[in-house]
């Protein structure tokens, strides 16, 4: 089953001249599937994921997100289908400042219909998913940049999402960091059938994916399965 | 978002950065506490004002020559020696105004006094034995001078407890010296108490002789500065006023009744009279003060501004991960609220905390009969000011944040 169906998805900018990002893009995603979205700077990827992630409006085409075409939805119902259907792991991880990392984690859930007696516990189980539940009441700012993007990650999943979008996740990392937050995602996905959704520049990166699509000025270049996929170290992986 | 985590959420995002929202807070604090401290005094000073004015008596009415000013440069007419001997005679005729009870007339003036080498500037007043009643004063030693002390234009006096003090600073007894005033001696028969300031008359520092004493020897006037009358009853005060004016008018030959030489006065004329200037004076500093508060929420503006911009990419964020316009809109006005809200409660304690303080120190500093009044008006119109203004000021800013496209706030730098 397809949770994502794109068809001529199209996106341009009128800011003075008119700015092709995307054009006539159509491609599936299978529920379960490892994607990763590849392409030099310029090339559309983080204009894709924005339109997946439901962040942002194709100005044309169709998109069919978990069976539902979401081009009549208001602001209102696209912003309840993100917290409910979708995670999303940033580059700069997006933490709240003099925050807690549980209630970092707990964030999406201020703005679900999830009974707040199951919050905590929630977030506790979150937490521990990425191996931090030592480091629960410390201060976003006290962590190093792996540990945040591990939060990051404890975040998206509180919901417990279909999918999970993740915009350059590793691009701020040194490598073992890097490593360890794609064995999280390879983990999400293979035991937990999470969709994961992953914009990277990086082929070592990509290459954790099931399937690559490669972007050339706002066009699909190449859609092709990955012959020899790489496992990360899944030490932290709880 | 339910309430409680709006207020959370609010909260958070204040003390994240706590001596900004203390310096923005401040500005409200300023502006509240000025409210409350104009609205409490002004409620004192009338409190203390009507409280002088009650003390004559609600049937007392007051007939002053001249025409009623009607305005502070109207002074023309103010200044008159219109109310003489012969308008006694006539309004103590019970044909003319029936339900007179009494009738003082009243000289006022200043000169100073002496007893031996000590010299005190005092405030003359002439009036009867009723004068004590009629102003509620209380005798601190001796008796008040006697209607036979009035007919026979006796050198008696009363003096205020100021008066006293100086002229007397070795503690003497001052009951049966006599003091000089004007050339003349006059025999001490009784000391007031101390009466404290803000009264109309102050008779701390008077001297107080028979108006006959006064006319002839003292002032040398041949006019009434006041006619203090009493109404038999509460009830006959309006109808004993409007005698009084028709008697007056007839033996000053008046048809014409713009052309009126005195004016007559109830005590409730003069109460609603007084309080409403107090009160127009009250409002005006109200108003002044108000700048204060709108300087304030000018800043709440400022800086809720500044956090929508410097906060950008958190409400990329936010609304990324599901928060609707609504749930923005309602985190930002709120922090904006909650930043007015505390800044009034903060102000209306300073504020009624500072006027208590005053009050103290005019009741028991300087003597002044002065009662702390709580102002009510001014702590509700302070906290629903305060809000609105974080309503006002903070529903811009708070509409901007609410506004911005999730992606464009996620990719701001």
């Amino acid at each position: 089953m397809n949770i994502i169906e794109v068809n001529n998805l199209k996106k341009s900018y009128h800011d003075g001249t008119d700015t092709v990002a995307l054009d006539r893009v159509s491609f599936s995603v299978r529920k379960g599937e490892f994607l990763a979205i590849m392409g030099p700077s310029g090339s559309g990827k983080s204009t894709l994921l924005h339109l997946l992630g439901l962040l942002d409006i194709p100005t044309g085409g169709h998109y069919i997100f978990n069976g539902k075409n979401t081009s009549k939805y208001s602001s209102d119902e696209l912003a309840d289908l993100r917290n409910r259907e979708i995670g999303f792991v940033f580059q700069m991880f997006n933490l709240l400042p003099r925050t807690s990392v549980l209630e970092n984690v707990k964030l999406p859930l201020y703005y679900s219909n999830v009974p707040e007696s199951e919050w905590e516990g929630k977030a506790r189980e979150a937490v521990v998913s990425v191996g931090l539940e030592h480091r629960m009441y410390h201060r976003t700012s006290e962590l190093s940049g792996g540990e945040k993007q591990r939060v990051a990650i404890a975040r998206s999943l509180i919901t417990d999402p279909e999918v999970i979008f993740a915009d350059e996740p590793t691009g701020n990392l040194d490598s073992k960091s890097g490593k360890t937050v794609m064995a999280i995602m390879q983990h999400l996905n293979e035991e937990h059938g999470k969709t994961i959704i992953l914009i990277t520049h990086e082929t070592s990166t990509a290459e954790h994916a099931e399937r690559i699509i490669r972007l050339m000025d706002g066009q699909i270049e190449s859609d092709d399965k990955v012959k020899k996929r790489l496992t990360a170290n899944d030490e932290f992986v709880k | 978002m339910t309430w409680k985590h709006s207020v959370k959420t609010a909260l958070t995002g204040l003390t994240t950065n706590r001596s900004r929202s203390f310096l923005t807070i401040l500005g409200i604090v300023i502006g509240i506490t000025a409210i409350m401290l104009v609205v409490s005094l002004g409620a004192g000073a009338q409190e203390l004002i009507l409280g002088q004015v009650q003390g004559l008596g609600t049937n007392t009415i007051i007939v002053t020559p001249g025409r009623e000013p009607t305005g502070p440069s109207d002074s023309a007419q103010m200044f008159s020696d219109s109310l003489k001997d012969k308008d006694i005679k006539e309004l103590l005729k019970p044909t003319n105004v029936p339900d007179l009870k009494t009738l003082m007339p009243l000289i006022a003036g200043a000169d100073s006094s002496s007893y031996g080498s000590n010299v005190y500037q005092v405030s003359i007043f002439g009036g009867t034995e009723l004068l004590a009643e009629i102003f509620d004063a209380k005798m601190a030693k001796g008796e008040f001078f006697t209607t036979d002390d009035v007919s026979s234009h006796t050198d008696v006096a009363v003096i205020g407890a100021k008066v006293a003090e100086h002229l007397f600073d070795d503690g003497s007894n001052p009951l049966g010296q006599k003091i000089k005033l004007k050339s003349r001696n006059l025999k001490v028969v009784g000391v007031m108490e101390k009466s404290g300031g803000g009264s109309i008359f102050n008779f701390d520092e008077a001297v107080i002789v028979p108006y006959t004493t006064a006319r002839n020897y003292l002032l040398g006037v041949k006019y009434y500065h006041h006619f203090i009358i009493q109404a038999k009853t509460d009830g006959q005060v309006r109808s004993t006023a409007e005698d009084v004016r028709q008697t007056l008018r007839e033996s000053h030959g008046i048809t014409d009744l713009s052309k009126d030489d005195f004016y007559v006065q109830t005590q409730e004329d003069l109460a609603n009279r007084l309080g409403t200037i107090t009160s127009a004076l009250t409002w005006f500093l109200v108003a002044v003060a108000s700048i204060a508060l709108f300087v304030g929420g000018v800043g709440i503006m400022n800086i809720m501004l500044v956090a929508v911009t410097e906060r950008t990419r958190e409400i990329g964020l936010r609304k990324a991960l599901g928060a609707t316009d609504k749930d923005i809109l309602t985190q930002f006005l709120l922090e904006a609220v909650m930043l007015t809200a505390i800044g009034g409660v903060i102000g209306i304690i300073l504020g009624s905390s500072l006027a208590f303080i005053t009050a103290i120190v005019l009741s028991k500093g300087l003597g002044v009969n002065w009662t702390y009044v709580f102002p009510w008006s001014g702590a509700i119109l302070g906290l629903s000011v305060s809000a609105l203004i974080g309503l006002i000021f903070g529903g811009y800013p708070a509409g901007q944040a609410s506004k911005k496209s999730p992606i464009e706030a996620l990719r701001y730098e």
